[in-house]
């Protein structure tokens, strides 16, 4: 049946297209954590695809190929994204692939990819996806380490010196551990508490007791479950009223709706996409995340979130390199690694044969919840 | 430590506690009635939470779970007709895997039907940040309303179970099944009540405990997991044991976190379950005499 439909599709489109568009279809897979812990990322990531595949194909595909979107929901777990992963490359033999939406299935994938020869651009924000460089993964996500920077800068503004960490037991929790561990020294700030959960985590009481315990001047805390709400919230109903950072896993407002009041006032670094109608009008920027948020929003409607930038940073890259180098995947690789400028939701991106990530500090900026909204913090 | 702290985490405990309570009573329901494990009492609770969210858009909270109650319990009741009451003398493993079949089937259709989303009811007093202070130890309201509906369920299990005719018929139709038949008990009608009382059980502390926790379509099997720890610890069929349990699996577990790395705290109740089993395999509380007495 979904062939069917994918058939009557592309026999449409090929019918109103003009001429060029016969061309050979593209097939991309596209690994997301749609359903399971990890969701508020892959949802909105392979809705955004959805999207952008149903829009290019109205004008007849990328530079006249067609779209073939390929989406595995992994529920978050490395071990099905491996299988899928294995497929996508093996059987259906794909393009490439765009995701996984999270560090740790990215890590688990990467050597697949590398060794199937298959372009993978992740959606994911641990450093370790590009560093090593493998030469057919790439990722869009601003990396963990500058996330951490980032949020010591401000607590070095902050005069604070004692943090709390907590983190979940996902790759994406266990990066950014090792990331805000490694940059706590250099800021001058001392870990006195240092805490792993679970992701399925539902209550975070005596953990947060815990730091309490250890008399902390602010609480970072590094996940992407709904974990997130639960951390400010059990912080706060136990008294605990001191600065909380999140990394910038946080940026889905739907965090901060199901954390309530108890997200007022939560610090985290996040792309710029989140509060698109306060960029100023000349910020480079502008035009591609309001155009993206208009259109998001109008079908979906719900707010747009990073992660689903992060997709459509993914699919405009691959876009870009295709209608570049065609349809050879050594050609198409070797124009991403080379492509310079591309403004994208998460900021302008620079590759390089020894950056796959193209994304500087700048990517971020610090935000903050004022009123149920997310808004940027002000110096 | 402080007494404010070891208090602070006492509180953390009972949080836990109460909601693994509330889980592990709906097993012994059923348990009681027909001696079987529903697999699918954490889909009752997700069930609860997920219908009283949505209700919730429509009508006032206390109405939005009243239906959401109802409504699990049309599903439990429509469950065991389907699925169970048709059984002549099903055994103990068929029933595991028709319960574990249908726990996937409601977590699909929940899906299906909600989506992947996170929701939850909004405090019931108070919001997120409000907390009740005593003595420099803070608690959150819906701690409390969940603790309260916990040990108001079990209150009443415990005078329908030992006071009233039809739990009486409830009993004996757990103890032998053919012999209450004989003696005039309606006894499938009262497989299908267990069901209906379970799920309402379960969907009444999926809304207590869904501003806490939070709902979305998968909680049931980790909730399920927690609850089934409990009712086991307890031993099975005792529902004041149950709780007793749960309150004894959460004060450990945030002692654990108190103590050692949190990441330990699953281990610390899986430790003390596998201990149980093999010093008192009838569970903390208890007796092997009614366990071979069920057995005869």
């Amino acid at each position: 049946m979904k062939k069917l439909l994918l058939l009557s599709a592309f026999l449409g489109l090929t019918a109103a297209a003009p001429a060029s568009a016969a061309g050979e279809p593209i097939k991309i897979g596209a690994l997301l954590a749609v359903t399971g812990p990890a969701s508020f990322l892959g949802a909105p990531e392979a809705r955004t695809l959805a999207l952008l595949v149903e829009q290019q194909n109205a004008k007849g595909g990328i530079d006249g190929h067609p779209i073939q979107l390929l989406v595995k929901d992994t529920g978050g777990s490395p071990e099905k994204a491996v299988s899928f992963a294995k497929q996508l490359i093996d059987e259906e033999q794909v393009f490439a692939i765009i995701g996984p939406a999270t560090s740790g299935e990215t890590m688990q994938v990467k050597a697949i990819a590398e060794g199937g020869r298959t372009i993978l651009i992740s959606c994911a924000a641990a450093e370790l996806i590009v560093n090593p460089v493998a030469p057919h993964v790439f990722n869009v996500a601003p990396k963990d380490r500058y996330a951490a920077e980032m949020i010591f800068q401000r607590m070095k503004k902050m005069g604070i010196r004692k943090i709390g960490l907590l983190s979940s037991n996902t790759g994406f929790g266990k990066a950014g551990k090792e990331q805000v561990e490694k940059a706590a020294p250099a800021a001058g700030v001392q870990i006195v508490a240092n805490e792993v959960y679970d992701k399925a985590a539902t209550d975070l009481t005596a953990e947060v007791t815990k730091l309490k315990a250890a008399g902390v001047e602010a609480i970072v805390n590094w996940s992407i479950e709904p974990a997130q709400a639960i951390v400010i919230k059990n912080a706060r109903q136990i008294g605990l009223r001191v600065p909380i950072f999140q990394s910038s896993g946080f940026a889905n407002i739907q965090y901060a709706r199901t954390a309530g009041a108890a997200a007022e006032g939560v610090m985290f670094p996040a792309s710029r996409i989140v509060v698109a109608d306060a960029l100023p009008a000349k910020h480079p920027q502008k035009p591609v995340v309001s155009g993206y948020k208009q259109a998001y929003e109008a079908k979906y409607k719900e707010d747009v979130s990073t992660f689903g930038g992060h997709a459509w940073d993914a699919f405009q890259i691959l876009a870009r390199a295709v209608k570049e180098a065609g349809l050879d995947r050594a050609k198409a690789r070797a124009a991403i690694e080379n492509m310079k400028g591309y403004v994208g939701t998460a900021g302008v991106f620079n590759y390089s044969p020894a950056d796959h990530n193209g994304l500087t500090i700048d990517a971020f900026a610090m935000l903050t919840v004022k009123g149920g909204k997310f808004v940027i913090l002000p110096e | 430590m402080s007494l404010e702290l070891v208090l602070q985490y006492l509180v953390a405990g009972l949080t836990y506690g109460t909601i693994y309570a509330v889980v592990g009573v709906g097993f012994n329901i059923i348990y009681n009635a027909t001696g079987i494990i529903n697999f699918a009492q954490g889909e009752f609770v997700m069930l609860g939470g997920m219908t009283a969210v949505t209700l919730h858009g429509l009508v006032p909270l206390p109405l939005a779970i009243a239906g959401a109650v109802l409504v699990t319990m049309a599903v439990g009741a429509l469950i065991e007709v389907s699925f169970i009451r048709w059984l002549r003398k099903p055994s103990v493993l068929r029933m595991v895997v028709i319960t574990i079949g249908i726990s996937i089937v409601l977590r699909e259709g929940a899906l299906a039907l909600w989506g992947e989303s996170v929701r939850a009811l909004p405090y019931f007093t108070g919001d997120e940040v409000t907390s009740i202070s005593f003595a420099g130890v803070h608690v959150s309201p819906q701690v409390l309303w969940s603790l309260g509906t916990c040990l108001a369920i079990v209150g009443f299990l415990r005078i329908f179970f030992q006071h009233t005719s039809m739990g009486r018929q409830m009993r004996a139709c757990a103890a032998n099944r053919d012999a209450a038949a004989l003696c005039g008990v309606p006894t499938r009608n009262l497989v299908t009540l267990s069901f209906v009382l379970s799920a309402g059980i379960g969907a009444l502390a999926g809304c207590v405990t869904s501003p806490i926790t939070y709902t979305s379509y998968g909680i049931g099997s980790g909730l399920a997991i927690k609850g089934f720890t409990v009712a086991i610890l307890g031993g099975l069929g005792n529902g004041t044991a149950a709780v007793a349990a749960g309150f004894l699996v959460g004060v450990l577990e945030a002692a654990s976190v108190s103590l050692l790395p949190a990441a330990y705290k699953d281990a610390v109740s899986v430790a003390l379950l596998l201990t149980i089993l093999f010093f008192r395999p009838s569970g903390i509380f208890g007796s092997g005499e009614v366990e071979r007495l069920r057995a005869h």
